[in-house]
């Protein structure tokens, strides 16, 4: 407000009356602000309405059967996504899988003081890359580099362990596995992050406690440090989780969008994220409205593992 | 060797020569030391692979016709993919002018006027749970709220959807810049008689915004390599197009349709187009973060 003690107020005028302007300029602004806060659960809420809206037409003609239904015919306007919601769960199990153990023990090595601090932080900045690399140039790699470099691999499960059920189809390169592996690269950056931040927020005397009491460094990690900083490493698993069931791109060009279900890891298959993006282009107004259910469940299943993972996370910063 | 009485009585010998640290418990040290080192290792070769790869393949084709020229049909050789760069940038202009005042108005509102407050806590749960949402499901909004109300595929409709994408980063990003700004610049511009909008908007805002230029541009780099939303937005243009109304080329797009086809030259191109984006996008992310390092 110095304008007001250098200026003359204004000809017409009245202090007062500028000081009234300010203010509910200044209200305005708030108001403004808070609008923008608020809108940004409004679009949550947009979003999740505005999907579930547009599923109407789909759920009233199919209903429950959806879900259970192994057929996607366009011709004869049957759908269901039994294989879909089978082939997200899939994968993004076997991606869970390797990406925990090598997460929380990448997590660990980054915030215990193993490497000098000029080593860790491009380390950390590298793993943090990973997720800013476009999906769509992760499935172009996968589709010409890492399928021809894995199908030896493939081949050797095949012949080797081919009577295990999981590898008993002869490899085609697309397949759960391959979009499985490749999930756990691209979710182990959201583990590493939260889980070191976690790990690195952790009280300095526990540590010290335990070496005090003799414990091996090691032993102080398994036994003290990381459960103590397991609320926020499970909530870690739980954004990724949600991550490896949404992606849509890197699912679509590695998976092989077959409609099958198979216990065979080697098979094609799809998840209800690559159904959509490889369905859609020339989907007509039936077999829309069946992608907008799909979408639906999709959104379903993601929030209600987003909502935990923060529900987590938020618990774990309160308390310390 | 010493002696010792346990609880009852006994009367023990123990070592005290040998320590407590059986081999076992240092091997197995050593061990897990060098399994999580490993981890680590095998963490990053995947990245460098795929850089390299991508280098590799890309190089060959690059050149200034990549910028400038249009996609060659199937079955001919020549051409670049400069429409799909001046679409990304289009539609990064759409979702950039919906999303950024919006997320930082909604910044301000959670480091300046809520901090603390419940309305501030749910604001964030939103932002971090809208984060979440896969992509793809911002497409599905954004064809349903503008593909289906304006009756086509067009820019718009991509930009909405990327801004969907877009809005948690900014939001968070910019907290995080705002909540940097020491708490006695504010005091003191309102010691001075500012208000609040004074003393955000002359103060506050102009303080922060290097880290809410690092935000917005973390947050254009993560929405410009995002296919999933255009997909059935802004589609997909063979031509130039500046018209927000129409479809549009895309980077991302471009790289996955071509990907997708069985002809040598579109491969290439695939590959060139994935050598400019990820070559932004890393340099992007990259001097964003290290300023962002630098400035704590």
């Amino acid at each position: 407000m110095s304008s007001l003690a250098e200026h003359s107020p204004r000809k017409g005028q009245s202090l007062e009356k500028q000081v009234d302007t300010v203010r509910v300029f200044d209200q305005s602004f708030y108001w403004l602000a808070v609008i923008g806060a608020i809108g940004i659960g409004g679009v949550l809420l947009w979003i999740a309405v505005q999907i579930g809206l547009s599923a109407l037409p789909a759920i009233q003609s199919y209903g429950v059967d959806f879900l259970t239904t192994t057929t996607w015919d366009p011709v004869r306007n049957i759908y269901g996504v039994l294989p879909q919601i089978y082939g997200t769960l899939i994968s993004a199990a076997i991606a869970l899988v390797i990406a925990i153990p090598v997460g929380i023990g990448v997590a660990v090595f980054l915030s215990e003081n193993f490497l000098p601090n000029a080593v860790r932080t491009p380390i950390a900045l590298a793993i943090e890359l990973i997720a800013a690399v476009p999906s769509v140039v992760i499935g172009l790699w996968g589709i010409y580099v890492l399928i021809p470099f894995l199908r030896p691999f493939y081949n050797f499960l095949y012949e080797n362990f081919g009577w295990i059920p999981l590898f008993s189809t002869p490899p085609r390169g697309n397949s759960l596995l391959t979009l499985g592996l490749v999930l756990s690269v691209m979710i182990l950056p959201t583990i590493i992050a939260i889980s070191r931040g976690s790990l690195i927020a952790l009280p300095r005397d526990l540590r010290q406690g335990a070496l005090a009491l003799g414990a091996t460094r090691w032993e102080t990690i398994l036994r003290v440090l990381i459960p103590a900083a397991f609320s926020g490493i499970v909530g870690s698993i739980m954004l990724a989780l949600g991550r490896a069931m949404g992606e849509t791109m890197v699912a679509a060009m590695l998976v092989g969008n077959s409609n099958q279900i198979t216990p065979s890891l080697l098979a094609p298959g799809a998840t209800i994220a690559s159904l959509i993006a490889s369905q859609f282009g020339e989907a007509g107004r039936e077999q829309v409205a069946a992608l907008l259910y799909a979408g639906l469940i999709l959104m379903i299943l993601t929030l209600i593992v987003n909502i935990l993972a923060e529900i987590i996370i938020q618990k774990f910063q309160n308390v310390e | 060797m010493a002696t010792t009485e346990d609880t009852i009585g006994r009367t023990k010998k123990i070592n005290l020569t040998r320590s407590a640290r059986t081999p076992f418990r240092s091997y197995f040290d050593f061990f897990m030391t060098f399994l999580t080192g490993a981890f680590t290792i095998l963490t990053i070769v995947p990245l460098v692979a795929l850089v390299w790869d991508v280098v590799r393949q890309g190089i060959d084709r690059l050149g200034i016709q990549s910028f400038t020229e249009l996609p060659p049909p199937p079955g001919l050789e020549e051409g670049g993919f400069g429409n799909a760069i001046l679409g990304t940038l289009i539609t990064l202009g759409i979702a950039a002018a919906i999303s950024v005042p919006f997320g930082v108005l909604a910044a301000i509102y959670l480091s300046e006027f809520g901090r603390g407050t419940r309305i501030a806590y749910g604001v964030k749960f939103a932002t971090n749970v809208l984060a979440g949402i896969p992509a793809i499901l911002a497409g599905l909004f954004a064809y349903t709220v503008v593909v289906l109300t304006t009756g086509g595929f067009s820019a718009f409709a991509g930009g909405v959807a990327l801004s969907v994408v877009m809005i948690p980063i900014v939001v968070r990003a910019t907290e995080e810049g705002l909540l940097l700004v020491p708490q006695e610049m504010r005091q003191a511009a309102v010691g001075v008689g500012a208000t609040n909008f004074q003393s955000i908007s002359r103060i506050v805002v102009p303080a922060a915004l290097p880290s809410i230029a690092t935000a917005v541009t973390l947050a254009l780099a993560r929405a410009g390599g995002e296919a999933a939303p255009l997909l059935f937005t802004a589609l997909n243009n063979n031509f130039w197009s500046t018209d927000i109304w129409q479809p549009i080329a895309t980077l991302p797009v471009l790289i996955y349709f071509y990907a997708i086809i069985p002809y040598e030259a579109q491969k290439e191109i695939a590959w060139a187009a994935a050598l400019v984006l990820l070559g932004i996008i890393l340099i992007v992310s990259i001097s964003s973060r290290l300023l962002a390092r630098q400035r704590l």
